[in-house]
């Protein structure tokens, strides 16, 4: 009974599809480049400063973390520099290194690892630093006063949901849609462009890395509820498709609402959860204070997801 | 390993083997040189009956004290030249004979004074351990009357061709099995599973009812077929609670055989699949080594790669070639290394593929929480852990290379555990 080869022995199913966390991260990555080369193609240096003071502050939190837990490190799964990556797109390319700083440590330590690291956290880790960086340091997220001294190759010079909020309607009733879309807007460095964010969308939907239900489902959520406001009136409330091509919608719509820990899996839920949010999305920017309400819906959202994912399917062989 | 379509959205698709290429016989292996069996119970020190030297013949059986009920049939003439424990899957202890073989066959004769007259209690002595491994046990329990019997002609994983073959090629000798069963237990309704795309081969053919199938992987689990019949599945008293008992179409043929001829078949067909993922049937003897199967068809093995029983998503990874074919193995599949995917200890991201994969809705990414930290009752009562018909899609795809499917069945036998020992508590 002793023979001299060594076998691998393991348990079934003996073959395996292939994917993989890195291959995962990597390829949202890969999805949300366009987006923050169109970031660094109208802010400049200034941008990619931000981007990889977050990219590589994200993953040095992370090893930080994992040596002082004495965990297995984990920086190589590409998770903590698709973190960084995504908070430098929220951030103003004005933002001052040291607010990249704390805002990688929002996301990795308070959102991420003190919940159990990857897959543990009840919170979007982006959207959570994003959340305390803007209620901490309010000035330095503001859009207009950061991006003051900057030469931008565009007409429009304000944040849209920053006119919309504070003279209404009709101060953006200039803006062209298109204009939008294509990216020229002041806004966040990697937020803006409506094309590199649905065409990286695209590509992550049809790989199957982010779940279609919950990105069609915001937008949607969005559109309608806006549409619902602009009808009833639209000399105080703009019309839906300005809600859709500013702010983080789309960034929020593709890479921040269909983050995998903190979103539900079943197909109705899927759907709910996505339609939560663009509703709350827009009753925050019509009627609530804040200028922006990604942020907060995406938050309230995450709270609900571990109850409405509670709705599924019966299991088959149940006799009750 | 495969590779994900690109297209991520589209679920893997995978077919079970059809026996659609007849002329494809089963190569012979000749008789090995030791055979090993082995007989389901612990070993204990001096069994009287089998020690080192005792000859023994073809068919004999061989228990290890009188009036043992669990047996092992010997599948060759010879002399045993070792005896000892052996350590099974989930720390079974059995008790592993090997044979010598000497080049000739003397068949034992005890059988065939039984063979006129079947009863349930003939089948239990002598069939018990002969190929496709029929239990018996639910059939006797008075308890608890099974009134239907379900033959399973498909194959229980991809790439398997051994039950569809044997069912094609024997319907005679199967049809003397379904009589054989009637006699002996007094089930009338015989029911046997055979994928749709096949049916016309069977139906008028065989004297029992023709189930169909799916051909699409895993809709031809046994599970799912009991599902399919009752709508339910079963909890961890077994499916025999449920008055359903599932014989493999081997077991009946061997049954079949055995009544016909009356010689106690000692033969198993068995599907070697090599590392290209090609099919070879071939015919053993039990006990034969793997290693003499896979030298036939020339399969080299090297280090680190890996021999599984079973096919790619069910089976069971043994450590050495000198394992032997059991009564149950309907196949052997070899993995070069380059092949073999890691498992990992990643936690769950909650991606939810597993859910979206799976044919029984259990929601995986929940339950799989709760079996990791070893909250089995918990998984079963909350997250549907009895739903599961254990096809190993949720860790094919899962990302972060959990091994679900393991903790799964670790979950289900350990259950049944503490229920058998709550029984033998009250008891």
């Amino acid at each position: 009974m002793n023979s001299k080869k060594t076998l691998i022995v393991s348990h079934a199913p003996f073959w395996h599809d292939g994917s993989g966390i890195p291959e995962r991260s990597y390829n949202t990555i890969i999805a949300a480049l366009p987006a923050a080369f169109a970031g660094i193609a109208f802010y400049g240096a200034p941008a990619l400063g931000v981007i990889c003071m977050a990219m590589s502050t994200a993953i040095f939190w992370e090893l930080l973390l994992n040596r002082a837990m004495r965990r297995p490190i984990t920086v190589g799964d590409g998770n903590a520099a698709l973190v960084g990556l995504l908070l430098a797109m929220l951030l103003p390319a004005s933002t001052p290194w040291w607010v990249v700083l704390i805002g990688t440590f929002l996301a990795i330590v308070i959102g991420m690892q003190i919940f159990g690291g990857i897959g543990a956290n009840p919170f979007n880790p982006v959207v959570l630093a994003i959340a305390i960086l803007s209620l901490s340091y309010n000035h330095y997220l503001d859009f207009d006063s950061g991006l003051v001294n900057f030469a931008l190759p565009f007409s429009s010079s304000m944040a849209p949901l920053a006119t919309l909020k504070a003279f209404g309607p009709e101060a953006v009733a200039n803006l062209n849609l298109m204009d939008l879309f294509m990216g020229k807007q002041v806004g966040a460095l990697g937020s803006t462009s409506g094309l590199a964010l649905t065409i990286g969308g695209i590509y992550l939907m049809l790989r199957g890395f982010i779940r279609w239900e919950i990105s069609l489902s915001f937008i949607a959520g969005i559109y309608l509820t806006a549409m619902l406001f602009n009808m009833a009136d639209p000399i105080r409330f703009a019309p839906p498709m300005l809600h859709l091509l500013t702010g983080y919608t789309l960034i929020a719509a593709f890479f921040l609402a269909t983050e995998s820990s903190s979103s539900p899996v079943n197909f109705l839920p899927m759907l709910l959860y996505g339609a939560l949010g663009g509703i709350m999305t827009v009753l925050i920017r019509n009627i609530g204070a804040y200028v922006d309400g990604v942020i907060f819906a995406i938050l309230l959202i995450n709270l609900t997801n571990p109850l409405i994912d509670k709705i599924r399917p019966k299991a088959i062989g149940k006799v009750a | 390993m495969r590779k994900r379509s690109f297209f991520g959205l589209s679920k893997p698709c995978f077919k079970y083997e059809l026996a659609t290429d007849t002329s494809a016989r089963p190569v012979a292996i000749p008789t090995p040189g030791q055979v090993t069996l082995y007989i389901k119970t612990p070993y204990k020190q001096a069994s009287n009956l089998l020690k080192v030297g005792t000859p023994v013949k073809t068919g004999q059986r061989l228990v290890l004290r009188e009036d043992d009920d669990v047996c092992a049939i010997s599948s060759a003439t010879g002399t045993i030249c070792a005896i000892g424990p052996f350590l099974a899957d989930f720390g079974k202890a059995w008790t592993a004979v090997t044979i010598k073989t000497e080049g000739k066959d003397d068949v034992d004769p005890e059988f065939s004074a039984f063979a006129a007259e079947p009863s349930l209690e003939t089948l239990e002595r002598f069939l018990s351990a002969g190929p496709g491994e029929p239990d018996f046990s639910p059939l006797m329990d008075a308890g608890r009357p099974v009134n239907t019997i379900v033959i399973y002609g498909g194959n229980a994983d991809l790439l398997i061709n051994t039950s569809l073959y044997v069912l094609k090629n024997n319907i005679e000798i199967i049809n003397a099995g379904i009589e054989v069963l009637r006699k002996a237990t007094g089930v009338q309704e015989i029911v046997i599973a055979v994928p749709k795309e096949s049916v016309q081969n069977y139906s008028g053919h065989l004297d029992a009812r023709i189930q169909p199938f799916s051909s699409q992987y895993p809709y031809a689990q046994p599970l799912m077929i009991l599902h399919d019949l009752t709508g339910r599945l079963p909890d961890e008293s077994g499916p025999s609670s449920m008055g359903i008992h599932f014989l493999r179409a081997e077991a009946v043929a061997a049954i079949g055989q055995a009544f016909n001829s009356g010689l106690l078949p000692i033969e198993k067909t068995v599907t070697v699949i090599d590392k290209q993922g090609a099919k070879h049937l071939a015919r053993a003897r039990i006990g034969t080594p793997v290693g003499d199967l896979l030298k036939k068809f020339d399969i080299p093995i090297n280090d680190q790669d890996k021999i599984v029983f079973g096919g790619p998503m069910t089976g069971n990874a043994i450590y050495s070639e000198d394992l032997p074919v059991g009564p149950d193995t309907d196949a052997v599949m070899v993995q070069d290394k380059s092949e073999i995917p890691l498992y990992s200890d990643y936690p769950c991201i909650n991606c939810g593929d597993c859910v979206r994969v799976c044919p029984a809705n259990v929601p995986v990414n929940l339950l799989v929480r709760f079996l990791e930290a070893g909250q089995y009752s918990e998984g079963a009562d909350l997250y549907d852990l009895y739903s599961c018909i254990e096809c190993g899609l949720c860790s094919y795809v899962c990302v972060s290379r959990i091994p679900i499917f393991q903790y799964i069945k670790l979950a289900k036998y350990e259950l049944g555990r503490i229920l058998s020992a709550e029984e033998m508590n009250e008891q």
